[in-house]
């Protein structure tokens, strides 16, 4: 029996959740969210309920396949994505189980969540459009579809089609206009762009405010982080404003971020208590404040930067569109030339 | 009798077989994709991004080989036969930016020149410009990859061809300057090509990091072969595709390798006899110092002080905001993940190396081949390689498991759920490095000393503990800090394979500089930089120890 003592200690040192999992309460978490609040949120949840978080962060696809391959031997219980349509992904796959519960049936409105709760919504993301205070006329409008315009030539920002966020926005107009339709949008972008697409949101609402170009395509929170920034990101968003777009038609592109549970979750009951309390006052006050997200919890306030930027129409979210047209996005931005 | 070939060490030949297969696998993995069906993502990739792919790696890594190859070489000339005020300095300052990885250099040189950096914003508030009114080199851009690389990657050039320099027998120069050459002639025709292969065998690093390099590339906005599996992998969400673009560039990679290989097999016969006596060239005058002077000292502000000053200054007005008990822990897992890497990779390199040296062979010079051509596989195609053959060993342990004991209770992912996978990527990578400095090591024992060893009776495994590892010590410390810094610094792989909560300095850094929070990012960026310093410091040792054996020689 002595090898069964060493296997026991070699599994303890390469391995120590696997060791550790008998004896502590424990939830797995695959989170492709890397905010420093959500480490607040993390400890709180374990101080307040004595069950330990495990962590491991990486981007929403890497994850997704890590958890594919580990397959029915997967520690996963949770899996946290910042796009809808991965979500979608990750149903297709058989990725998710089924979970009811009372407390995030309630306080989630059932467009943002699963309705078999194969994953729930937690917080929102307005893909925006931030305008230079200077070069764009204070009461102009504008569409995505706009962007394509010739007056636009060389003016506009945006990030690499490698980006997800990018990636759900196409999709959402394959949606919208149809394949064609929406390629002819990405070869418009690809020629008004002011540069390669390079760099992050943060970057593109820097380069608006250096003049770089003059209008740029983000996630409305990096706008919403630099104003609370330091005093060079406050100095470049004080030089933009932020426009809504599709207000006249669809409404502008929002995505969600959200959560499920893994189908052979190992702690099932750990990871429903875990969603529960991300859906729960605190923890979407602290996403809204701390990481200026829209709330899904209609009772939990916006911060008071995000209430600035005032109301908007929401396009419709469809998840399962989003996903379903994701892979046809990106193959349509690469035709395109979209780096 | 021949001793070399006797009976004994056959475990050595075994376990040397056994070694090399942390390199052989994941490199079959990946070949044995060629012939599956990728359903279409292949011609898609054929018709819109391949072409990319193929020539931004192709004219990256030839750009960074050229500006490489002309900034080592010549810093390394003048360090070694220019006398002028401040060349020691330099001579050991050029290997500084080897403590630099080549993504930190990328973050902060894109802060520094991006348009809205602080540089470009200078330019525009002094001369009162608007975008549009000058032109300003785009740092994310392919030129601005093969800048930032060739000033991260030129000391291994440098250092290879300051050796090969140092150890020139002063009068083969003499003789090209009496034949009528002048001084540049006499290092065109005379100097360069006996240091050809060693300078060879340090482009090829470069090229190799070059082609390996994701988080630099990433940064600046260049699509390569390294980011385009990435891509392929998880965007179109097509394995056999990524592992086809895998397989493609490391048949080229190879072809490169083997090409290498021809050439250092005739480098042993150039060295013989070039040994002599040495001494340092003429003091230079004011004018022709400063300009010494100038051309050793921009490359280390480039590759160096720039890079660091950025980082640092940012570092002190910002810095992590988890604070210093976080970072502590990353920095902890870090260095034994780095320390554990490092032992395994100079234990492998020794039983290739000593299985080498007992016998001569296919058998034997095979293992080493291969070992030496994982230096060659970037980290995004080793964890695609690793992770299929890993994981099915996973899943057999556990069907395994149930059968033996019941299925309560199941190990899980013994391997690709904790440390080991990753332990066994850096091997794949990094076995090549420590068994280069084990296998010069082992040169420097003369074979007597076996045959010795061996007549008097003591077999192969008491003859490495008792006789060469005290004489291999120094050339194993170096092997295992080099894989140590190598590891500590390592990132597309180590972003791949993690457990939970397990993140090294480098992966906070990657995830603080992808989320466009450089300020926070560069504290542990910093802390890379020192971990960079201490192989940087043991090879000025080892250029100051060859360069002092061969000036006493004068004698």
């Amino acid at each position: 029996m002595r090898w069964k003592l060493y296997f026991a200690l070699i599994l303890s040192i390469v391995s120590p959740t696997v060791a550790f999992a008998a004896e502590e309460e424990v939830v797995n978490v695959y989170s492709a969210r890397h905010y420093d609040t959500d480490d607040e949120l993390i400890q709180r949840f374990t101080a307040e309920t004595g069950i330990k978080v495990n962590l491991i962060e990486g981007n929403s696809d890497t994850l997704l396949a890590r958890i594919k391959q580990e397959g029915d031997l997967s520690p996963a219980d949770v899996f946290i994505t910042v796009d809808a349509g991965r979500l979608r992904t990750a149903e297709e796959r058989g990725v998710f189980q089924p979970t009811r519960s009372k407390v995030l049936e309630a306080r989630i409105p059932a467009s943002l969540r699963h309705p078999e709760g194969l994953w729930f919504g937690l917080t929102k993301r307005a893909r925006v459009i931030v305008a230079s205070k200077d070069r764009v006329p204070a009461d102009l409008t504008l569409d995505y579809e706009d962007l394509t315009d010739p007056e636009w030539k060389g003016r506009v920002l945006i990030r690499s089609s490698s980006n997800i966020y990018n990636q759900s926005l196409v999709a959402s107009l394959i949606e919208a206009h149809g394949a064609s339709g929406a390629e002819a949008w990405c070869r418009g972008i690809v020629a008004n762009v002011a540069r390669t697409p390079q760099g992050g949101d943060r970057d593109q609402i820097r380069a608006v405010a250096a003049g770089e170009g003059d209008v740029a395509v983000v996630n409305h929170y990096y706008l919403a982080r630099m104003i609370g920034g330091n005093e060079a990101d406050r100095a470049a968003a004080g030089k933009v404003r932020v426009i809504f777009p599709n207000q006249g038609d669809r409404g502008t592109h929002v995505n969600v971020c959200g959560a499920g549970i893994v189908k052979q979750a190992p702690n099932r009951e750990n990871a429903v208590k875990f969603i529960e309390f991300l859906a729960g006052t605190p923890a979407q006050q602290r996403f809204a404040e701390g990481n200026q997200e829209y709330p899904v919890v209609e009772a939990v306030p916006t911060s008071s930067t995000l209430a600035g930027f005032g109301p908007f129409k929401a396009d419709e979210l469809n998840a399962a569109k989003l996903g379903s047209n994701n892979k046809q996005a990106v193959r349509m931005m690469d035709r395109a030339g979209w780096r | 009798m021949n001793l070399r070939t006797g009976e004994g060490g056959r475990g050595w030949v075994i376990g040397s077989l056994l070694a090399c297969l942390v390199v052989a696998v994941p490199v079959l993995v990946i070949f044995s994709s060629v012939f599956r069906s990728s359903d279409g993502e292949w011609n898609h990739l054929a018709e819109t991004l391949l072409p990319t792919y193929a020539s931004n790696t192709g004219l990256l890594a030839g750009g960074v080989c050229l500006v490489a190859g002309i900034v080592g070489v010549s810093t390394a000339w003048i360090l070694t036969n220019c006398r002028f005020r401040g060349a020691r300095m330099l001579g050991w300052a050029q290997l500084l930016p080897l403590s630099v990885p080549a993504y930190l250099s990328a973050y902060a040189m894109a802060d520094l020149l991006q348009f809205s950096g602080p540089v470009q914003g200078w330019i525009r508030d002094s001369f009162d410009l608007q975008a549009g009114d000058y032109w300003f080199p785009p740092i994310r851009s392919l030129g601005g990859a093969v800048y930032v690389l060739s000033f991260a990657l030129y000391p291994y050039v440098y250092f290879a061809a300051r050796m090969a320099f140092q150890e020139q027998a002063r009068s083969m120069l003499e003789a090209g300057r009496l034949l009528g050459r002048g001084p540049f002639a006499t290092f065109w025709f005379v100097a360069l090509p006996l240091a050809r292969p060693a300078i060879v065998g340090g482009l090829m690093l470069v090229m190799m990091e070059t082609v390996a390099d994701f988080g630099a590339v990433d940064h600046l906005a260049v699509d390569t072969f390294a980011t385009g599996i990435y891509r392929t992998r998880f965007a179109l969400e097509s394995p056999v595709a990524a592992s086809q673009l895998s397989a493609m560039l490391l048949s080229a990679l190879f072809l490169l390798v083997g090409l290498e290989w021809c050439l250092r097999r005739r480098r042993r016969y150039h060295r013989t006899g070039n040994r002599g006596s040495r001494t340092a060239g003429g003091r230079l005058g004011p004018v022709a110092s400063m300009f010494a002077f100038a051309a050793c000292f921009v490359p280390v502000l480039i590759g160096f002080v720039v890079p660091t000053g950025r980082l640092l200054q940012l570092a002190i007005a910002r810095g992590d905001a988890r604070g210093g008990g976080v970072l502590a822990g990353i920095a902890f897992d870090t260095i034994w993940l780095a320390l554990a890497a490092s032992v395994i990779a100079v234990l492998l390199a020794l039983v290739i190396g000593y299985a080498a040296r007992l016998r001569r062979g296919l058998r034997t010079a095979g293992p080493a081949t291969i070992a030496r051509a994982g230096y060659a596989i970037p980290g995004p195609v080793i964890a695609l390689g690793l992770l299929v053959p890993l994981g099915w060993i996973d899943h057999r342990i556990n069907d395994g498991w149930t059968i033996a004991f019941g299925d309560d209770w199941r190990p899980g992912l013994l391997l690709t759920g904790s440390v080991v996978a990753m332990l066994i990527g850096y091997q794949t990578r990094f076995l090549a490095v420590s068994l280069s400095f084990v296998q010069s090591g082992f040169q420097r024992i003369h074979r007597n000393i076996d045959d010795a060893a061996r007549t008097l009776g003591s077999g192969p495994g008491r003859s490495l503990v008792s006789i060469h590892l005290p004489l291999l010590r120094r050339s194993l410390l170096i092997a295992g800090l080099v894989v140590f810094v190598d590891v500590a610094k390592e990132l597309p792989m180590t972003l791949m394979l993690r457990p939970f909560n397990f993140d090294t300095l480098a992966v906070r850094v990657y995830e603080l500089a992808s989320d466009e929070r450089l300020e926070e990012a560069a504290t542990a960026a910093i802390l890379i930089v020192v971990i960079g310093l201490i192989p940087a410091w043991l090879l000025v040792g080892q250029l100051e120890s060859n360069d002092d054996s061969h000036r006493n020689t004068d004698g």
